[in-house]
């Protein structure tokens, strides 16, 4: 026992030094996050504000006015006012504007007498989340208009359910609040692959690990020694990117440190483990390096429900998006920001994460055994 | 001279593709990630789980709640007797919204009163709130018309009469299909051409390639060209996927698309080589190449709209080639673009492609 101690200090001091010496592990782990955090936390927002409309009125009078009133008012659209109907179409395909909303030249007086007029709108649909939140908007201001319209004459509300929306934990409806967590989940996955999957696969390539072998280190050891200096270092990435939301972003924490440090290490382990199979499984760093590329960034992006939710996608796809440690984190980590330690939400996602975990450094375990042959 | 180039251009194909893994990871993985993804990345809503809580419980009520369970957004998977479960629903996750009926909802209807009805969402994801939103307040809004009508309300003065040009059922198939296209492209030519010269240079192969009679311009060719070829062509399988497994229209130039696909690889043929070229480690080199593509794929317009970006971000974008060619495959795709609107497009990414190849062959001579 004694003797595997002094033999695993001994392979810790190597691996760290490795990493002092090339300081790109240093980078994946701390530069790595800082920088995309940083990109992410200004660029990435899918909240629509200042949409380029144009509205086109045909023939002007009281009604239309006070149509281009409601819109004018609305925060989400920067409004423009093309002399005609061509001239707003030239602009919505030269990309100019967002959408056209066109009144047309018998609006007032079908308003007035009870026939129903039509307020036309002609969207851009190639961004089809855009346009349908700038839908959404539209419907809103209709709406206000809508009601204002029949206060104004004395009659009820022809639209006369009122809808009272509340958003929990996010009253403001900020994408800003929700992406930050997630884009942590998404860089960790990123670093714990990154540092871990060249490391037995340089090894393996330079032949450094037969010449272990043939030690009394047992393979245990070595897993041990590669684990435990990237697990430290994909920690303290993690830490500097939850600093970084909080003060940075003023992203709320509304969770506790221990769940956050907890499931932050398992999530780790399960990255790591990840990194280390396709390190061993691989054996040359050129194929784990096009392999960590592959199945790290884009799934972890598309399939963790950071971005795209995942009730809505298809059934075979929701079976998929269960190997992907990000979808577990990505939870949790929205959970422990905007909400808390809810029960209900952390156990199930750290227990899988666990499972996950203990797969991957299983596997790893294996596939390292039967090299030694 | 040209034999030469030819024969390490065949050199490194054969690199790339003799090894079984390696071939592998080049052609199984962007065709079962452009399927898999090209199903996952959609921001239609389906099925996405809700709780109702009718307090009223009337015809107008049920006529209501048979709207939402009816439409394909929504699926109705609890019904309550109280309000004491709604926040707990949620905060598990187990519904994404809860439509609560408030019990004067007839009463108020019948008295032409605003009738109260609440609907209470998850906030944690942001996006997938404001589209469960915008439905929910459309079928209310459907609801609430027809009721008017059938009750001798007062007439709709206007409607709001929507059509949506290039994309008429507001698919975002149609959007992130031809998107990952061109980012399944980046990622293949990446991965082929960033750790190339890292690869040899680790192995010590690269000296012996700087004492062949080869200038350092032939090593560049020989080892961007096979990155090109292999871009265009993985770009080619993949944009045959999305018309015939996505069925997703193709209305524009041909002509237009190629070039500007050619200009994207050769961009980021270029980037790669910079970034192996800068490397002395494949670990280096690999960390460079993720600290190119993902910022890139953030900034071009993938699933994050740029428009909503700082000023000075937007700018930044300009000088990303994916942007670039997002714009062009999308243009292409949906808007049956040609090369007279996509030139604002296809002059920036001719200047990348330029200056990152010239920068490349700068650094090649100075790193060797």
């Amino acid at each position: 026992m004694n003797a595997s101690l002094i033999r695993l200090g001994g392979l810790l001091r190597k691996e760290f030094l490795q990493i002092l010496r090339d300081p790109s592990a240093l980078a994946i782990a701390f530069l790595l996050p800082a920088v995309l955090l940083f990109i992410f936390g200004y660029g990435v927002t899918l909240d629509a504000h200042d949409v380029p409309l144009a509205l086109v009125i045909d023939h002007a009078d009281a009604t239309t006015a006070s149509v281009a009133g409601a819109l004018a008012h609305s925060p989400y659209f920067r409004i423009s006012r093309p002399p005609d109907i061509e001239a707003a179409e030239t602009a919505l395909t030269d990309h100019r504007i967002d959408g056209i909303i066109w009144l047309r030249s018998d609006f007032a007086r079908r308003a007035l007498s009870g026939r129903t007029a039509s307020i036309g709108v002609i969207l851009n649909g190639t961004d089809a989340n855009s346009a349908r939140l700038v839908e959404g908007y539209l419907q809103q201001t209709w709406a206000t208009w809508l009601a204002a319209w029949g206060a104004r004459r004395g009659q009820p509300s022809p639209v006369p359910v009122l809808v009272q929306s509340r958003v929990r934990f996010n009253p403001a409806v900020s994408s800003r609040d929700n992406l930050v967590p997630g884009l942590i989940a998404v860089i960790m996955t990123l670093t714990g692959a990154l540092l871990t999957a060249l490391v037995m696969a340089r090894e393996w390539e330079r032949g450094t690990l037969e010449a272990l072998m043939v030690t009394r280190v047992t393979i245990r050891e070595i897993l041990i020694a590669k684990l435990v200096p990237y697990f430290v270092l994909g920690m303290g990435g993690m830490a500097a990117s939850v600093v970084m939301a909080v003060t940075l972003f003023h992203v709320p924490f509304r969770g506790t440190i221990p769940v956050l440090v907890v499931t932050s290490a398992l999530f780790l382990l399960a990255s790591l483990g990840m990194g280390l199979v396709i390190s061993s499984l691989a054996r040359n760093q050129f194929v784990a390096g096009q392999i960590a590329i592959i199945t790290t960034f884009l799934p972890a992006f598309i399939l963790s429900g950071f971005i795209f939710d995942i009730d809505s996608m298809p059934a075979a796809i929701r079976v998929v998006t269960h190997v992907v440690a990000a979808r577990y984190f990505v939870s949790i980590l929205q959970t422990e920001f905007l909400a808390g330690d809810i029960r209900a939400v952390i156990l199930p996602n750290a227990v899988a994460l666990a499972v996950m975990a203990a797969i991957f450094l299983g596997v790893a375990r294996l596939s390292a055994r039967k090299r030694l042959d | 001279m040209w034999t030469q180039i030819f024969a390490l251009i065949v050199k490194e194909l054969l690199a790339v593709l003799k090894d079984r893994r390696s071939r592998f990871v080049l052609i199984g993985p962007p065709l079962i990630q452009l399927l898999v993804f090209g199903y996952a990345a959609t921001f239609d809503l389906d099925h996405v789980p809700i709780a109702v809580y009718d307090q009223d419980r009337s015809a107008a009520a049920r006529d209501l709640v048979a709207r939402f369970s009816g439409s394909r957004a929504f699926q109705v998977v609890a019904t309550l007797d109280n309000g004491a479960r709604i926040n707990s629903l949620i905060d598990s996750r187990k519904v994404a919204m809860v439509l609560s009926i408030d019990r004067r909802f007839t009463r108020d209807l019948l008295r032409h009163r605003p009738a109260p009805v609440q609907v209470i969402i998850d906030g944690r994801n942001s996006n997938t709130a404001l589209l469960i939103l915008g439905y929910a307040g459309s079928i209310i809004t459907d609801f609430s018309t027809a009721w008017s009508a059938s009750h001798g309300g007062p007439p709709l003065p206007a409607v709001l009469e929507m059509r949506a040009r290039y994309n008429p059922e507001l698919s975002s198939r149609w959007f992130i299909v031809p998107g990952i296209v061109a980012v399944l492209t980046q990622v293949v030519v990446l991965l082929v051409v960033g750790l190339s010269v890292a690869r040899e240079r680790e192995a010590g192969t690269f000296d012996q390639l700087l004492v062949t009679p080869m200038r350092q311009i032939d090593i560049l060719l020989g080892k961007g060209l096979p990155g090109l070829l292999i871009g265009v062509i993985e770009a080619s399988v993949t944009i045959l996927a999305a018309v015939l497994w996505f069925h997703v229209p193709l209305r524009g130039s041909l002509g237009a698309l190629y070039l500007g696909l050619i200009l994207f690889v050769a961009s980021v043929t270029g980037i790669g080589l910079m970034v192996s070229s800068l490397a002395t480690t494949q670990q280096q080199a690999l960390l460079g190449a993720f600290l190119f593509m993902v910022p890139t794929i953030i900034l071009s317009n993938f699933a994050t709209p740029i428009a909503n970006m700082p000023p000075l971000l937007q700018d930044l974008t300009q000088a990303n080639p994916l942007r670039h060619i997002l714009a062009i495959v999308r243009g292409v795709f949906l808007e049956g673009a040609g090369f007279g609107s996509l030139w604002p497009h296809l002059w920036p990414m001719a200047i990348i492609a330029i200056v990152s190849l010239a920068a490349a062959g700068w650094l090649f001579r100075r790193r060797v």
